[in-house]
């Protein structure tokens, strides 16, 4: 069942771009990435970070810096961005995740916040303006001018991140994060170290943040300040409840139908995108708290529940 | 403290497992824990009691270091762990229950108690490795299950069982570690009287090859299964004994029933 539901989807990605524009596509592949990163800190580890903006928009920046100032081939600035986010993302981890709650995203707000003005200072950011004109370049020796393979590209990159996402979870370090994520003194009262684990969950996070961020770089040809606005941070969190958090599909999701929804909308409702999106956020709280991936589990769930009532599981 | 709490096998009337000197912990002036000297016999199990807000639980925090002592020191197995972190202290072999209870809501009860087994495993940060590769410790959690009466509810969540088998999962998760010291926080709270039972049983059955202090309120368990009793009462002890000895003392009896010595004024 879940092989058969992975496999469609896969045959999907493949096609959808002869039929859809691919850059959209491509757009909503790295939100993707990014969705499944944020999850993994705040379905599976209980940590919500409002400063993942940082990662997602920081590692472009250093990323088009490799490829534009350095000219570095392509592969080398991307290895070099993910690098880096895994970096920033240790040292934000290790600053943050000695409190906890709402105590934990304000510290990582804050430092995000000094990343944004970073990109907006330093004199290679190329301040307001961002960086534009970052040339795609080739990749393994495909070039990447043409959307179509840049798309297969950015999907082949989309599937290993899910993947390594995927066995992340499924792993026995996995089950620490979620044994955190339930009830962390009793986690620590069994021997383990639990700001260790945390940390570890922070940098694979960052970094995968990081190289959604990238790949969003390479389609787009800039890297932008909206990437490292603290709005970047929120419109992460809302798809990742909005699919459902803690799911392992929920945040591909959210993504797909935020990112969609806010590409049909800016055309015929403009400003009005934010209250709606504001809205979506407000009903997804209120009524569907485990999301749309999660709310239809839990109605498969309880639909073969009621037909063999009796077995207990 | 007149009287000395003896193992009931006496091989050594010195062999002290958990020792502490002096301890205190204050918050902000108020002294929760006042230069109180715990000395518990290997192999018993010893009961820590005391109306509320004697300390107790305060006391607990200190030994597992989730609180800092503001004075003291604490001594396991003759070493100084007064400054080691929570976590080493468990690694070390003490194991702690809490006051309401403790399991992994939202994991199925054989995982609640793996991830105990897992603990020591040193795979624990192995974020590429498949957890399948956790199966082989499947085997020894239901073992432990068997022993706390769970096996037959080892799929289910740990959220969906009545509150009795939690606090018995609990105990499965805390023996995993194979801890030489258990505490246990008011392991029969809130139970009805067949619970209690079964409990008391449970920990009288575990306590062979392991030491167990645990604060308990209800007299029926404390009288039952503990060797040695020490009485706390405003951050002191009070007294210290087997139950015949605590039961007729006239200042434990004042410190729980307040009469004329803290009522009259």
């Amino acid at each position: 069942m879940r092989i058969a539901i992975y496999l469609i989807l896969l045959i999907i990605g493949a096609v959808l771009p002869h039929f859809v524009y691919p850059v959209l596509l491509m757009k909503i592949l790295c939100f993707a990435i990014f969705a499944c990163a944020f999850n993994l800190l705040l379905g599976f580890s209980g940590l919500l970070s409002f400063g993942h903006a940082a990662f997602f928009g920081g590692a472009a920046y250093v990323s088009g810096y490799l490829i534009k100032n350095l000219e570095l081939p392509t592969e080398v600035a991307i290895i070099g961005g993910v690098l880096s986010a895994a970096l920033m993302g240790w040292l934000v981890g290790i600053l943050a995740i000695r409190r906890q709650g709402i105590y934990f995203a304000m510290v990582t707000l804050a430092l995000a916040q000094m990343v944004y003005f970073i990109c907006l200072e330093a004199p290679i950011t190329g301040g307001e303006d961002g960086m534009q004109g970052i040339p795609r370049g080739s990749f393994l020796g495909l070039s990447l001018k043409d959307d179509l393979t840049l798309y297969y590209v950015i999907f082949t990159g989309f599937i290993l991140a899910f993947l390594i996402i995927y066995r992340t979870i499924h792993s026995p370090f996995g089950q620490v994060l979620k044994a955190i994520r339930e009830n962390e003194s009793r986690a620590i009262s069994l021997g383990y170290d639990v700001p260790k684990y945390k940390l570890l969950a922070f940098v694979i996070s960052a970094a995968f943040a990081g190289f959604a961020g990238i790949l969003k770089m390479l389609v787009f040809n800039f890297a932008t300040l909206t990437d490292v606005h603290w709005h970047m941070s929120g419109d992460v969190v809302l798809m990742t409840i909005f699919g459902g958090i803690g799911t392992i599909l929920g945040p591909v999701v959210g993504s797909s139908i935020i990112i969609t929804l806010e590409d049909q909308l800016t055309d015929s409702a403009g400003d009005m995108v934010t209250v709606i999106m504001g809205v979506i956020f407000v009903v997804c709280v209120l009524i569907f708290r485990k999301g749309i991936v999660g709310e239809s589990v839990a109605l498969y769930q309880r639909m073969l529940g009621r037909k063999n009532l009796p077995q207990v599981k | 403290m007149g009287i000395l709490c003896l193992g009931v096998t006496m091989i050594k009337t010195n062999d002290y497992i958990l020792t502490t000197q002096n301890l205190s912990k204050s918050f902000k002036g108020f002294v929760a824990v006042n230069n109180v000297n715990l000395k518990i016999l290997r192999g018993n199990i010893h009961a820590l009691i005391g109306p509320n807000g004697a300390g107790k639980t305060t006391c607990f925090n200190l030994l597992t270091k989730f609180l800092d002592p503001s004075e003291g020191s604490i001594y396991f197995n003759n070493t100084d762990i007064t400054k080691q972190k929570p976590a080493e202290i468990a690694r070390r072999g003490i194991v702690r229950s809490f006051q309401i209870s403790a399991v992994f809501p939202h994991l199925s009860v054989l995982e609640n108690v793996r991830i105990a087994l897992q603990s020591k495993q040193k795979t624990n940060f192995y974020f590429w490795r498949s957890e399948k590769t956790l199966k082989e410790l499947n085997q020894k959690a239901l073992e432990l299950l068997h022993l706390v009466e769970l096996e037959t509810y080892h799929n289910q969540l740990a959220i969906e069982l009545p509150y009795g088998r939690k606090r018995a999962l609990e105990i499965a998760t805390t023996l995993a570690l194979e801890p030489e010291l258990m505490l246990l926080d008011e392991p029969t709270q809130g139970m009805g009287h067949e619970d209690v039972d079964h409990v008391m049983k449970l920990i009288k059955s575990v306590s062979t090859g392991r030491t167990i202090l645990m604060v308990e309120h209800n007299m029926k368990v404390v009288s039952g299964i503990s060797d040695c009793i020490t009485v706390l009462s405003r951050g002191s002890v009070l007294a210290e004994g087997d139950y015949q000895s605590i039961s007729s003392n006239p200042e434990v009896m004042s410190a729980y029933m307040g009469t004329q010595a803290t009522e009259s004024k």
